[in-house]
Formats: C-alpha cells, structure tokens, sequence
C-alpha cells in the first residue's frame, strides 16, 4: 500500500471518529455515534494488518480474540451500579497496553532520540496510568478503603519521584534501554502515590484525568512506533479527558491541584464547620415555627403539584433508583409536575446520576442540570434529596475557609418544604455540617434510601 | 513521517476533538468518558505494531499482551458504552 493511500486512510478514520463523537452529543444519536467510533477502530486495526502484512501471525490472532471475548463479556456482565470502577480498570488497561507498547519498541531498539524519547515518556505515563486507575478502580469498589491516605511528606515524594522518572527517561534516551525497566517501576510506584491521597468524592476528576492521561500516553507511543492514526486518536482522547476535569473543577470550584493533593476534607466537627452551622441556621428564614412532621410531608406529597428529586451517591450506594422512580411516577399519576435535579459533581463520576435514572427509565428531559433548575427550587412545592448532602448544603455559601465554600450548590435550601433521606446526619465527605438538618422546614428520614423513600410512595395515593 | 510532523497531528486533533467534545451536555458526560475510555484502546493499532516489528521473544511477548489489553479495553468499553446508551434510548422507543 503507498504511503499516500494509508495517510489517507488513516484521515478518514480520524474523521469517522470525530463524527462519532460529535453524534453522542445528543441521546437520539449517541448509540450511532459510538458504533460509528467502534466500526472506525475497526477499520483502523485492518488497515494497520494490511500496512505491516503480518497476516501469519497467530500469536497476534489469538491475543486479539482473547481480549475481544474477554472485553465484550466483561462489559455484559458489568452492572451498572459498578460503572465507576469499571471504566476506571479498563483505563488501567490501556494505560498498560501503551507502556508495553513503548516498552517493546524500546527492546527493539537501535532508533533515533525522537523515537527513544517518545517510547520513555509514553512508557511513564501508561505505567502511571496502570497503577493508577487501578487504585481508583480499588477505590471506587470499595475494596481499598476511599479516604484519602498522606505519607509524611508527600509533596516531595512525588516531587522527587517526578524528578526521578524524568532523569530515567534521560538516562535510557541517552545512554542504556535498560533504564527503561527504572522508568517503568518509578511510575507504576507514582501512580500509587499520586492517587492514593486522592479521596472517594473526588473520583470523578481523578478519573477523568486518568482517562486523558491514557490517551496521551497512547498519543506518544504513537509517536514512538511511527503511527499516526494512533497520534491523532490518542489527542482526541487526552482533550476529551481535560475538557471533563475542568469542567468539574468548575463545579466543585477548586484548583485541580487542591484536589490532587488532597486538600479536600476538614474534620467533621471543626470550629468553621460549627460556625458556618450557626452562620446558616441565623440565615435561614425558615428558622421560625414549628418543625415540620412526617403527616405533613405526607400532606404536601398527595397535594403537591411540583415536586424536585435531588439524588446524590446515597442513592447509588443504597440502590434505591428503582424506588424512586416509582414515587416519581406515583407523583406523576396523583397530578404532580416532577424534576429530577443533577449537580456536575453528585456521584463518583461524571453524569453517574443520570445514568443510574436512565437505567430506571426516567426520560432524560426531566433531569435538569444545576443552572437550570436552581431558580425553580423556590417555586416548588416540596425537594425531596435522596442521598445527597455536600452537593445541597447551603453552608458553601456562606462558610468562608471550609473545603465547599464557594462551591456552587443545587439551592435546596430554598424549597418551601424539603425531605432529606439520607443514611444518617454525618457530614458529607467534605466534612461541613448540613444546616438543612436541622431548619424547620425540613424533615429527615434517616437510615437506607430505599425504605425512605418507599415510605414517602406509600403516602401517596393510587 | 517525521517527528514534527507527528506532533502536528497529535496537537492538531487534540484541537479538533476540544471542540467537538466541548458540545456534549454534561448529562452524557458518564457514555462520552466511557467512549472516551473505549478510543484510548486504539493503543492497540501500536501494539500490533509492535507485534509486527519485534525483534526476539521478549518484544513479541510483550507486544502480544499489549495486544490482548488494548483489545479488552476497546471491546469491553464499547460494548459497555453501547449497554449504556441503550438505556437512554431504549427509554424513548417504548414510550412512543
């Protein structure tokens, strides 16, 4: 095949990929759109047989087989309750797919100093990658418990280590390939160190950037075995993953460095977490009267004719979107308009509630994104918050030098009569006390989201 | 190609896909990063490579293995973001 013919190729593909992405901008197009991705790498793997001719060989067969039976089975199996960590081991996968990619190029050897210097940082940031996700994975499973662990020094661990992995690459570009081996083992160590201190909340961002990381490693090792379609797709893919980080730093309104050193969690119980309780219970004009009863929520429910559901993690950890979509729909058929209202952030990756919704058939037109359904939480008549705390407490706007404080919130706090089903009254894990626990207007149901909310149903008439 | 060449392509789609993925609502955020997640197996075109230019056993055996991992990261991640999408379709057709 000439050179100009597999460029040209290869362009097509890139394009095909950039259409498919641009398809799953809209839910009526998205599953074209990943098919189209899927057919493109496809495409891409038979071009890449055709380019180096290596038909005969039945080790690359069977490992291909192997992996696609071992994928496609996995992902079937997967519920979608393990989402987070599922996305994140297959990160992992590839992280570690490049590294060996850049490792064996690096066996090879006898190559240029672009091509050196290209296998080494790929190799570092595939191993990173590695580790890493799957830390993360361990994390989000729960395997590994999810608070965030600080060694003794920890900034200049990594520091050093960054310092470290760096003069290897130096060393095995210059000198011997065997530095790669210390390459290698630097970063698998750093991916350890780098998410570890990295608490559960935070996964969502950690996450992303894992993903954008292991595009750009594949990018590089692109770059180092000569493979330009992999160069391009592998850019993709490290933009997609920045544009996700950012976009949910902007919603916690932190630095992405606050939050890859951990700089995220206060002691529950502080001195401003007890000020910013006094500071919001002053604040709130719901202060007066009489606290509200489990009767009168129940009367509110069957009267109600706008009803906002705000779900949070708790509900993905008590499994309770099946319950809630039957009190929706019982709302719905007793005459109530309902909205489901979804924070950037609630979950432990992004959009994680409007898939656990979706999976329970709730039509994606009523999950409403924060901006939008803020200024309607005043006119509703009752929010009811399933498992969500950090993302509705009405502290972040007014307790200065807590983690949250600045954090943009769904404005719970304004509803006219809120329910709080939440497992019980403990900070949320940036670790600011709630002062919606205790106005008046609000009425916990402490213990599993399940029940509480198939006790609010049962209110409900029909 | 040449080096600076591939920095080029590598810069230039980085920009390209910026863009495009800048329109996708944060509601499909969870499919575009597992789709995401799915495209970042496209190591596998390098290991294949690898597969093809190796030198001794040890380059092979890596290779292949890298082959194997890109290869659960592409099926696996497609097939899990085509369950997914499913749902939100699938919502839509019984509905109508």
């Amino acid at each position: 095949m000439s050179q100009t013919l597999y460029l040209a190729l290869c362009g097509v593909c890139t394009v095909a990929v950039l259409i498919g992405i641009n398809c799953m901008s809209k839910v009526k197009s998205a599953v074209f759109g990943n098919a189209l991705s899927a057919l493109a790498v496809l495409a891409a793997m038979v071009l890449t047989l055709v380019r180096y001719g290596v038909y005969s060989s039945a080790a690359l067969y069977a490992s291909l087989a192997l992996g696609l039976v071992v994928g496609v089975v996995y992902a079937r199996r997967t519920e979608m309750i393990a989402m987070p960590q599922v996305v994140a081991l297959l990160n992992g996968l590839g992280g570690a797919a490049s590294a060996l990619v850049a490792g064996a190029s690096v066996i090879n050897g006898t190559h240029g100093v672009f091509e050196n210097a290209t296998s080494g940082i790929a190799l570092a940031i595939g191993a990173l990658t590695l580790t890493g996700s799957l830390i993360a994975a361990g994390k989000l499973a729960r395997v590994i418990d999810s608070k965030p662990k600080v060694l003794p020094a920890h900034g200049l661990i990594t520091v050093l280590l960054t310092v470290l992995t760096a003069a290897a690459i130096v060393l095995q570009v210059l000198g011997s390939g065997l530095w790669a081996v210390a390459v290698a083992v630097l970063a698998l160590v750093g991916g350890v160190i780098f998410v570890m201190r990295v608490g559960g909340a935070d996964m969502p961002i950690t996450i992303s950037l894992l993903n954008s990381l292991s595009g750009v490693a594949g990018g590089i090792a692109g770059m180092a075995v000569n493979e330009p379609l992999l160069v391009a797709v592998g850019g993709i893919v490290g933009a997609s993953g920045l544009i996700l980080t950012q976009d949910m730093c902007k919603a916690m309104n932190r630095s992405l460095g606050a939050i890859l050193t951990g700089k995220t969690t206060v002691a529950a119980g502080t001195a401003s977490g007890a000020g910013a309780m006094a500071a919001a219970a002053a604040s709130s004009g719901a202060a007066q009267g009489k606290k509200v009863s489990f009767d009168d929520i129940a009367a509110k429910l069957r009267s109600a004719k706008k009803v906002i559901i705000v779900p949070g993690y708790g509900m993905a950890l008590s499994q309770a979107q099946k319950e809630v979509a039957d009190f929706a729909a019982k709302l719905e058929k007793n005459g109530a308009e309902v909205k489901f209202a979804i924070h950037p952030v609630a979950g432990r990756m992004p959009g994680h509630m409007s898939v656990l919704l979706a999976e329970v058939d709730i039509p994606y037109e009523k999950l409403c994104m924060m901006d939008d359904i803020n200024p309607e939480f005043a006119s509703c008549d009752i929010a009811v918050v399933v498992g969500a705390n950090d993302v509705t407490n009405p502290a972040a706007n007014t307790a200065e030098g807590t983690p949250i404080y600045g954090m943009p919130v769904l404005r719970v706090a304004e509803a006219p009569v809120t329910v709080i089903c939440n497992f019980d009254t403990k900070p949320g894990y940036a670790g600011v006390p709630n002062p919606m626990y205790s106005a008046n207007n609000a009425l916990l149901l402490l213990g599993d989201a399940k029940v509480s909310v198939a006790k609010l149903s049962a209110c409900i008439p029909g | 190609m040449s080096p600076l060449l591939l920095v080029a392509v590598f810069v230039v789609s980085a920009v390209l896909g910026y863009f495009i993925i800048r329109n996708v609502p944060a509601l499909l955020h969870t499919p575009l990063m597992s789709g995401m997640n799915a495209l970042s197996g496209i190591t596998v075109l390098g290991a294949m490579a690898a597969v093809a230019l190796s030198k001794g056993t040890l380059a092979l055996v890596l290779a292949c293995i890298g082959c194997f991992l890109a290869m659960v990261n592409v099926a696996g991640g497609f097939a899990l973001t085509h369950k997914m999408l499913s749902m939100f379709a699938g919502h839509k057709e019984e509905k109508k």
